[in-house]
């Protein structure tokens, strides 16, 4: 693969991602004021001092947002790395394995997939106490549900192939078909699922926090900080606009790439069989 | 006389998009003309990609995916389909030209009676009424062999054989009563003793209407049997044109020789004297859900010698290579190699036992990972079972590479920068570098082009003088076994139907299967077709 | 849960909707009902040869069964998944310095001290009746307020669906039309912006523009009883906008693979060839083929609409059942929480089975059985 070949709708997916990376990655050197520090007056319209203005506390929008891109941008992806390990674990373990261990598996998976993610989110977390730990792991088990059911199909798909079939009849052992024979052909696919699951993780995330259920003030997220400014938008103030297009963003960033790798994947696939 | 259909300097063309380059435009095919009288038949044949699908479409002023007809003229009745207008060429389509594709379980409409589908042609170019067009149809079902032709039109696709498919599309492709049709490999897909039925009625078919055919296949026997010219192609260009009797009696140039001698070639079979290697005894098994695929099998094999087993699909004979490897344990029997009794499961077999039975399969573009080189698929088995590593390692593949005829410039080769005879060349390294005194040979031939298909053959046989290994080979090919059996069973609907030296089961007296499947094996031979049909004893199996 | 082959897989949420292999399933599955995890389900000779004989309506059957199982399993999964959670509800209730006694007390009061099997089966009992107990918060009854609310949030999808469905279908129609030419391209980007973008941050953006700046539309979207039909609507404009846009995108897309999928099959290759015009070839040829896909699409976002009432309701202030669930979570209100998840849940079962059968039935194979 060259650098050349990627387009340009990639590039900028590419871009985006790396830019909210670099604000999460050195957000206290980035950021004019502090996360939680009251600098003016409240909702101060952009410019001046203030490139964004100010929030419903008087607090310095621009560095919110860069604080947000860290606390967001983090969770989201560590929700997202333990829900893909889970579900692959599993699900590839289901996959070789069969028989009775399977089914239980797909069965519990099937019913954790009958109620919608945000119902069973809400209904969880109206339980368990607010904390930053348990958030992740609801995001994670709740999410790690689409990956077992993605990475069974795929793992299931090759098994049957006669690869497989002949590295079984060598008599290798489970963990090499799955780590030699199986994994390298389902990474690509894989790959993309994981793009679609870190933007569904961050847009996941947003809504909780929006809805008063993810990261508790006063730790600066996009989706929290939405919520924050949104009764200012009755006066016209788009304060909570701000946080909103920056998920918007990131998403659109995330599945421009998403959407890369897969054209990518089926040209690869296509371009075998054509006779 | 005008022809009725002249294709004059044909140039066909179309875009690829190779990941991560540059789209390119691929030349199909070149420079390629004939001419078609009306009620004749003209055959193209050639290997995959020569362009002959690409040509017959043209016919039709049809491109198929992204392919483009650029240059040339196809003159139907004198006028120039390509120059025609979208109505145009709708008025010629499904009116004046027809096509049978090579899948009629594919290209029938699931959600319509097969009888409305038929007919629609003909209503839509007002060519008849919904009355003449049903009584023409249910004439041509009849001429075709359909069974119950008063109902079949009121069936849906997916209730009738593959078979009977086949035969309906030519019906529907002669309904309209067209000048010509083209037909595209109509017979590939189905098995041996329906292939035959298929292509008896096709021609009967086109006889008696009189409409004029291009017949599309790759299988030269199959194209002796009923077209009046044969043109040979290769890599979208004409490699030789002439009348069937020149070109299968006389061919003027190299490949066409080549093709019309492919299948000749024929062994003696060995003397059983060395002692036995693989005993089967009353084998029973069957699937999962309960049902019985092999019944009461038994048969044997000597070292150093090959056993063909011949069927068709749903025979059992792929069933019987899985139940020898243990992927499916029979459920009764036992199976013997070198004098010791194997474990039924492959779990119970040691990793020696399995290194001396190696498998090869028909596609060998799936039985080798997409993702490891060529050094790594054939090292594999050196390193698993012999502990290989390193020089040493490379040293052997790079001697078995030497051994299948492909040289070490292969070693860091994908799978997928091989044609499909490198690719079961490699399968064959892979196999025979675990030093195995039996490889079972699962139909490794019958995906390959004829050429390729011989070559394989000839490595197969010369391993086996260099190394002794024997052979189980499947196969549905009665002149594969002819070229290099020693023994040959006969499998039918999972029993065993006649088993035993080469020489005696080919010879008769024959059961009523072994005689049906040896007479429905095209022969390179005109007039084949009429001569068998009045011999044979059995109508075929699955019809 | 019962043994029976699950016939159609659950729907993920839209966002993977595309890469699931959901058709491959349904295809594989209903072409062989396979009798012995048939008979599993219910048992005995008598199904078997029904299965037989009736294939179609045996799936039916079995689809339905399927759902009220699962329904049955969730309700289990929210009243006792919830029990074995850490977290106890009294000490959460009267906050961390409570006394011990105090604790006791709301124990009691809230029925706490009973065994959770037993509180199970009431609960579902009342469930079944439509009796969802009385509420934590306001000490009001629970069915009588979700009666209410349940009504807002249907009305609100309700219009929702009747827009987005057929401009979906549409505009998914008008991208294969202009397949890879520019109008495909321009609705392919808009599509993918449109996926990325969260609810609240659409509805934000409508408020802002045409309630705040345009004044067009009204904020927040309050409906009363006493409101006239047409008060009711525009009071919901905004609102329904806001679920268009989200849904639109997603079914859109699908609903351009499924077509692209059957326009691109041999039979319609056959249709062209037997020279048929354009009209002829989509009507007889593709649409038969193409519904079935297209209905199992609209069907998976409906179930996706009844997630996004929930956020887009909280962004208007909208008195649905969304917007009553949230508030409960918030302050910790158990049976509201239990009762508004169910409802949902059922819902969603509903629709997805939905889905399943009429791509069991829009399936000629099992139609007409051989």
């Amino acid at each position: 693969m060259n650098l050349r070949s990627i387009p340009i709708s990639a590039w900028i997916g590419i871009i985006g991602i790396a830019l909210c990376l670099l604000c999460a990655i050195f957000a206290p050197f980035i950021a004019p004021f502090g996360e939680r520090d009251v600098v003016g007056e409240i909702w101060m319209p952009a410019g001046g001092d203030f490139l964004l203005g100010t929030d419903n506390l008087g607090r310095d929008l621009l560095s919110r947002m860069i604080y947000g891109a860290r606390t967001t941008i983090f969770v989201a992806l560590v929700a997202t790395v333990i829900s893909f390990a889970l579900g692959m674990i599993l699900s590839f373990a289901a996959a070789v394995t069969g028989g009775f261990v399977d089914q239980l598996l797909s069965r519990f998976n099937d019913l954790m997939m009958a109620v919608p993610t945000l119902i069973f989110a809400l209904v969880v977390l109206a339980v368990l106490p607010q904390h930053l730990w348990i958030l992740i792991l609801v995001m994670a088990v709740l999410d790690s549900t689409r990956v077992f059911r993605i990475g069974r199909a795929v793992a299931l798909d090759i098994a049957v192939m006669e690869f497989v079939e002949a590295a079984r009849l060598r008599g290798e052992g489970s963990l090499w078909i799955i780590f030699r024979e199986i994994l390298p052909n389902t990474l690509s696919p894989l790959l993309a699922e994981f793009g679609l699951r870190f933007a569904f993780s961050i847009l996941f995330l947003s809504t909780l926090s929006f809805l008063g259920l993810g990261i508790q003030p006063p730790a600066a997220d996009w989706g929290g900080m939405v919520k924050d400014n949104k009764d200012g938008i009755i006066f016209g103030i788009s304060a909570a606009l701000v946080p909103g297009a920056a998920i918007a963003t990131l998403a659109i960033c995330v599945n421009l790439v998403v959407d890369w790798l897969m054209k990518r994947t089926s040209s690869l696939k296509g371009g075998r069989g054509d006779a | 006389m005008p022809e009725l259909l002249s294709v004059k300097n044909l140039k066909i063309e179309a875009t690829s998009y190779p990941p991560g380059e540059p789209p390119k435009v691929v030349t199909l095919v070149e420079g390629v003309s004939f001419d078609l009288a009306k009620g004749k038949v003209l055959g193209l044949i050639g290997e995959s990609g020569a362009g002959k699908s690409t040509i017959g479409l043209s016919a039709l002023a049809y491109g198929r995916g992204g392919v483009r007809i650029t240059g040339g003229e196809v003159l139907l009745n004198g006028k120039d389909i390509l120059k025609l207008d979208r109505g145009g060429i709708n008025s010629v389509r499904g009116c004046h030209v027809c096509y049978v594709a090579q899948s009629a379980a594919a290209a029938f409409n699931p959600a319509h009676k097969l009888g409305d589908q038929v007919i629609e042609a003909s209503l839509r170019h007002g060519i008849m009424s919904r009355e003449e067009a049903k009584k023409r149809a249910l004439y041509l079902f009849r001429v075709l062999g359909l069974p119950n032709p008063e109902t079949f039109g009121g069936r849906y696709p997916h209730q009738v054989s593959g078979g009977q498919l086949q035969r309906a599309m030519t019906a529907m492709a002669l309904c309209p009563n067209p000048e010509l049709i083209v037909f595209d490999e109509p017979t590939t897909a189905l098995d041996v003793t329906t292939q035959i039925d298929v292509l008896a009625a096709i021609k009967h078919a086109i006889e008696e209407t009189h409409t004029a055919a291009l017949y599309i296949t790759h299988d030269l026997a199959v194209v002796a049997q009923i077209s009046d010219d044969i043109m040979v192609l290769r890599h979208g260009k004409t490699v030789e044109y002439g009348t069937t009797k020149q070109v299968i009696e006389a061919p003027k140039e190299d490949y066409t020789r080549a093709l019309v001698s492919v299948r000749q070639a024929k062994r003696n079979e060995a003397p059983d004297q060395s002692g036995t290697l693989l005993k089967i005894e009353h084998v029973h098994a069957a699937y999962g859900n309960g049902f019985k695929v092999l019944h009461d099998v038994s048969m044997h094999l000597s070292k150093g010698q090959t056993l063909a087993i011949v069927g068709e699909s749903g025979s059992g004979k792929s069933t019987l290579a899985r139940v020898i490897t243990g992927l499916l344990p029979p459920t009764e029997g036992r199976i013997t190699f070198d004098g010791k009794e194997l474990p039924k499961a492959l779990k119970g077999r040691t990793n020696d036992e399995l290194r001396r039975i190696q498998m090869i399969y028909q596609m060998a573009d799936t039985a080798m990972n997409p993702r490891q080189t060529v050094r790594d698929i054939i090292g594999r088995p050196l390193s698993f079972y012999f502990s290989m590593h390193g020089a040493k390692k490379t040293e052997r593949v790079k001697e078995l590479l030497d051994q299948i005829e492909m040289g070490t410039r292969f070693l860091d080769r994908y799978p997928a920068e091989l044609s499909g005879g490198q690719k079961q060349r490699v399968a064959i390294a892979r196999a025979l570098a675990a030093k195995p005194e039996l490889i079972l040979c699962d139909e490794p031939t019958s995906a390959l082009d004829p050429l390729v298909a011989e070559g394989i053959l000839n490595l197969l046989m010369k391993l086996q003088e260099e190394t002794a290994v024997s052979y189980v080979f499947i196969t549905h090919d009665i002149a594969i076994v002819r070229a290099i059996a020693d023994s040959v069973a006969v499998m039918h609907r999972g029993r065993l139907v006649r088993f035993g030296p080469k020489s005696k089961v080919l010879s008769p007296p024959f059961d009523d299967y072994t005689d049906l499947l040896l007479k429905s094996v095209p022969e390179m031979e005109i007039g084949w077709l009429e001569r068998v049909l009045k011999t044979r004893r059995m109508e075929s199996a699955g019809n | 849960m019962e043994s029976g082959p699950i016939t159609g897989p659950v729907p993920t949420d839209g966002v993977a909707g595309e890469t699931l292999p959901r058709s491959a399933d349904l295809s594989g599955v209903p072409a062989k009902p396979n009798p012995a995890a048939a008979s599993g389900a219910i048992g005995g000779a008598f199904w078997r040869r029904f299965v037989f004989r009736r294939p179609l309506v045996a799936l039916i059957l079995q689809r339905l069964g399927l759902s009220v199982g699962l329904l049955f399993a969730v309700s289990l999964m929210i009243f006792g998944g919830i029990e074995a959670l850490p977290g106890d509800f009294a000490t959460t209730y009267l906050g961390q310095s409570a006394t011990p006694q105090a604790v006791e007390n709301i124990r009691k009061d809230l029925g706490l001290d009973r065994p959770w099997s037993e509180r199970y089966l009431t609960w579902l009992g009342g469930a079944v009746k439509g009796d969802f107990g009385t509420s934590w918060a306001s000490k009001n009854s629970v069915s009588e307020q979700i009666g209410k609310r349940l009504g807002n949030s249907l009305f609100l999808a309700f219009f929702a669906a009747l827009i987005s469905v057929p401009l979906a279908v549409g505009l998914g129609m008008l991208a294969v039309q202009f397949r890879n030419r520019l109008p495909d391209k321009i609705i392919n980007v808009i599509s993918l912006a449109a996926i990325s973008l969260p609810e609240f941050f659409i509805g934000y953006l409508l408020i802002l523009f045409f309630a705040v700046q345009l004044g067009v539309a009204t904020f927040p979207a309050t409906v009363y009883d006493s409101m006239t039909l047409t008060e009711r609507l525009s009071a919901i404009a905004l609102p329904v906008a806001t679920l268009v846009l989200v849904v639109l995108a997603h079914m859109m897309r699908m609903t351009r693979a499924a077509i692209l999928n059957v326009m691109s099959s041999a039979y319609v290759e056959t249709a062209e060839l037997k020279g048929l015009g354009t009209f002829r070839i989509i009507a007889r040829h593709a649409a038969p083929n193409a519904v079935a896909p297209v209905i199992n699409v609209i069907a998976l976002n409906l179930a996706y609409l009844v997630v996004g009432v929930v956020v887009v309701e909280v962004v208007f202030v909208y008195p649905g059942m969304g917007q009553y669930m949230v508030d409960a979570v918030t302050v910790r209100d158990m049976p509201v929480v239990q009762a508004c998840g169910l409802i949902f849940a059922a819902f969603y079962i509903f629709l997805n089975m939905a889905a399943d059968i009429l791509a069991i039935l829009a399936n000629p194979r099992l139609r007409h059985p051989r």
